[in-house]
C-alpha cells in the first residue's frame, strides 16, 4: 500500500466516523406530508439525524387541538395554541407550503396542488383526520359554519367560542360526540367540563347536553366526578342506549335530531364520523375501515411500501389518536427510517401515551398507556398504564393540571421549535 | 503507524458494524419520554443516569408517591429503565 492511499482512508475512515449519515443524507430524500403534531415532530428527528427533509403544509400556521377546549373554556387565547411553522424551516426542515394532490407509490412522487413534484425515497403520512361530511344528515360544510365542529381547531375554534360568549343565559351548548374512533377519544367531555366552567360563572342558567353515539368513554368516571364536583346539574350525558346517538340535524332550526327526541338547543358543536386524511385515502394506504394499517416497528403501511403513516390516520392497534400519540409514533417512525436507510433492521418499539385532560383550569387528570408489538400490532402493556386515581385530592388534581401546561410547552418546543 | 493502525480497523470493520457503532438505535421507549420531558416542560437534564434509574425503581415499586410515572415505570423492567436512563441522560 502506498504513503498516499493509506493517508486517504485514513482520511475518508476519519470523515465516516465524525459523520456517518451525511452518506444517508446524500442517498435519501424523505418527504413529510402534514405538519401537525405528528409531521412536525418526524420532520425535525429526522433532520437531527442528518437527513434532508421536506415538509408539506398548506398553511403556514398550525392551530392545535390540544388546550383548544381551553379556549372555548374563556382561559387560553387562540395566540396560546397557534404555531409559525417557520421554525421548522429554522430548524433545518425544507418547509413547502403548498398542497399535497395525489401520490404515484411506484413511481414514488408526490404531486402537489401547486404544480411541483416531489420525488422520495421515503415518504411520511401525517395527514390527521378528515371530518365527514357526508355521514350525518343536514350536516356539510355550510351547516359546519352554524353548527361548527371546531375539531380541526382553527376558525371553527373561534367560531365556537364566540357562539357561547353570544349566547343569552339560560341556554344549552350541546355536543354530538360520534361513535369510535375518532380524534381525541377523551376531547368531547373535556369540552363539556370547561365550556361548563365558563358558563358557570357568565351564564349560571345555562347547561351543557352531551348526545353521544357511545355507552362508554375515556375517563368516564373521573369525568363524571369532575362534573359532579364543579357544576353540578350543568352537564347532561345522553348515551347511546338513552338514544344519544344524533341522526339527523337542522342547521335553520338549531336542532338535533335523535333516535328518540329532538333537541334546539341554542349552540350546537356537532363532531362528526371521521377518517383518515384524503390524501392517505388517495395514496391508497388506507383500508376498508378508512384508516391506515402499519407495522409498529416502522409505521411503514402494511399496503404500500416506502410510505408511513403516523398519528391519527394511522391504526396500529392500541394506541388512541391523541398528540402524544403522533409524537411518539413520529420519533419511532424517524429512527426507523434512519435504519432503513442505512440498510439495518429498525428495533423492536415501545411507546408510552399520555393524555391529560382538564376539567377545570386547576383540575387535571390523565390516562396512560404502554405499548408493545404483538401479532403484528400495538397491545398495551399489562399492568402498565391506566388512568388518575378517582377521589384524589384538589392538591393532586391541580399537580396534574400544571403538568398539562408542561406537556404542551414540552412537546410544543419538540415539534415546532 | 497511527494512520496505518486506523486504516486497518477501518477496513476490517463492517460498513453495518461501522454504522451501528456510531448510531446506536434508542432503547425501546426512550423516544416517548421527549413528550413530558425536556427543558420547555418537565426537565430531567440535572439528573444523572443513576438518578433517573432509581427514580424509575422507586414509582415502580410504589415507595415515591407522584401522579402518574408510576403507571408509566409498570411499562418496563428495571433493565429496560436503565437502558432508557443512559440513554436521557447522554442526550
Amino acid at each position: 500500500m502506498t504513503q498516499s492511499r493509506r493517508s486517504f482512508i485514513a482520511t475518508a475512515g476519519a470523515a465516516m466516523i465524525a459523520a456517518p449519515v451525511v452518506r444517508a443524507q446524500a442517498a435519501a430524500r424523505i418527504v413529510v406530508i402534514g405538519g401537525g403534531w405528528g409531521g412536525a415532530s418526524a420532520a425535525r428527528r429526522l433532520v437531527s439525524l442528518g437527513h434532508a427533509v421536506t415538509l408539506v403544509d398548506a398553511d403556514p400556521t398550525y392551530v392545535s387541538c390540544p388546550f383548544s377546549n381551553a379556549v372555548l373554556g374563556g382561559f387560553a387565547t387562540m395566540t396560546d395554541i397557534t404555531f409559525d411553522r417557520a421554525g421548522l424551516a429554522a430548524e433545518g426542515v425544507t418547509l413547502v407550503i403548498d398542497r399535497a394532490q395525489a401520490i404515484d407509490a411506484d413511481a414514488r412522487r408526490v404531486r402537489l396542488t401547486g404544480g411541483g413534484t416531489l420525488p422520495y425515497d421515503r415518504l411520511v403520512l401525517s395527514p390527521g383526520v378528515e371530518l365527514r361530511l357526508d355521514a350525518l344528515e343536514g350536516y356539510d360544510a355550510s351547516a359546519a359554519e352554524i353548527m361548527p365542529h371546531a375539531w380541526k381547531a382553527g376558525p371553527q375554534t373561534a367560531l365556537l367560542r364566540a357562539q357561547i360568549e353570544a349566547m343569552e343565559d339560560g341556554g344549552t351548548v350541546a355536543i354530538a360526540v360520534p361513535a369510535n374512533p375518532y380524534r381525541c377519544p377523551p376531547g368531547p367531555y373535556e369540552r363539556a367540563a370547561l365550556i361548563a366552567h365558563y358558563l358557570s360563572r357568565a351564564k349560571p342558567r345555562s347547561k351543557v347536553l352531551i348526545l353521544d353515539a357511545k355507552d362508554q368513554f375515556s375517563k368516564r368516571p373521573l369525568f363524571e366526578e369532575a362534573w359532579n364536583a364543579l357544576y353540578p346539574g350543568v352537564v347532561e350525558w345522553v348515551s347511546q342506549s338513552q338514544g344519544g346517538t344524533v341522526r339527523r340535524v337542522d342547521p335553520e332550526t338549531m336542532t338535533l335530531v335523535t333516535d328518540f327526541a329532538s333537541h334546539r338547543v341554542a349552540v350546537a358543536n356537532v363532531i362528526p364520523p371521521q377518517r383518515a386524511g384524503a390524501i392517505a385515502r388517495a395514496a391508497g394506504v388506507a383500508d376498508a375501515t378508512g384508516w391506515c394499517p402499519v407495522r409498529p416497528e416502522s409505521f411503514e403501511s402494511t399496503l404500500v411500501s416506502g410510505i408511513h403513516v403516523i398519528g391519527d390516520s394511522c391504526f396500529v392497534g392500541a394506541m388512541p389518536k391523541s398528540a402524544f400519540s403522533a409524537n411518539a409514533q413520529a420519533k419511532v417512525a424517524a429512527h426507523a427510517i434512519d435504519a432503513i436507510l442505512r440498510g439495518a433492521t429498525p428495533s423492536e418499539p415501545r411507546l408510552i401515551n399520555t393524555c391529560y385532560s382538564l376539567a377545570a383550569p386547576d383540575y387535571g387528570f390523565t390516562v396512560a398507556g404502554v405499548y408493545a408489538p404483538q401479532d403484528g400490532r400495538l397491545a398495551d402493556i399489562e399492568g402498565a398504564g391506566g388512568t388518575s386515581p378517582l377521589g384524589a385530592s384538589a392538591e393532586v388534581r391541580a399537580t396534574e393540571a400544571k403538568h398539562a401546561r408542561a406537556w404542551f410547552a414540552n412537546i410544543s418546543a419538540e415539534a415546532f421549535g | 503507524m497511527r494512520t496505518v493502525l486506523i486504516a486497518t480497523a477501518l477496513l476490517a470493520m463492517p460498513v453495518t458494524g461501522l454504522a451501528e457503532v456510531v448510531s446506536q438505535p434508542p432503547p425501546p421507549g426512550a423516544t416517548s419520554c421527549t413528550g413530558c420531558h425536556g427543558s420547555a416542560g418537565i426537565p430531567l437534564d440535572t439528573l444523572s443516569a443513576a438518578e433517573i434509574e432509581t427514580a424509575m425503581e422507586a414509582f415502580r415499586s410504589g415507595s415515591r408517591s407522584v401522579t402518574l410515572m408510576n403507571r408509566i415505570a409498570a411499562g418496563f423492567t428495571a433493565e429496560e429503565s436503565a437502558a432508557i436512563a443512559r440513554w436521557l441522560a447522554r442526550e
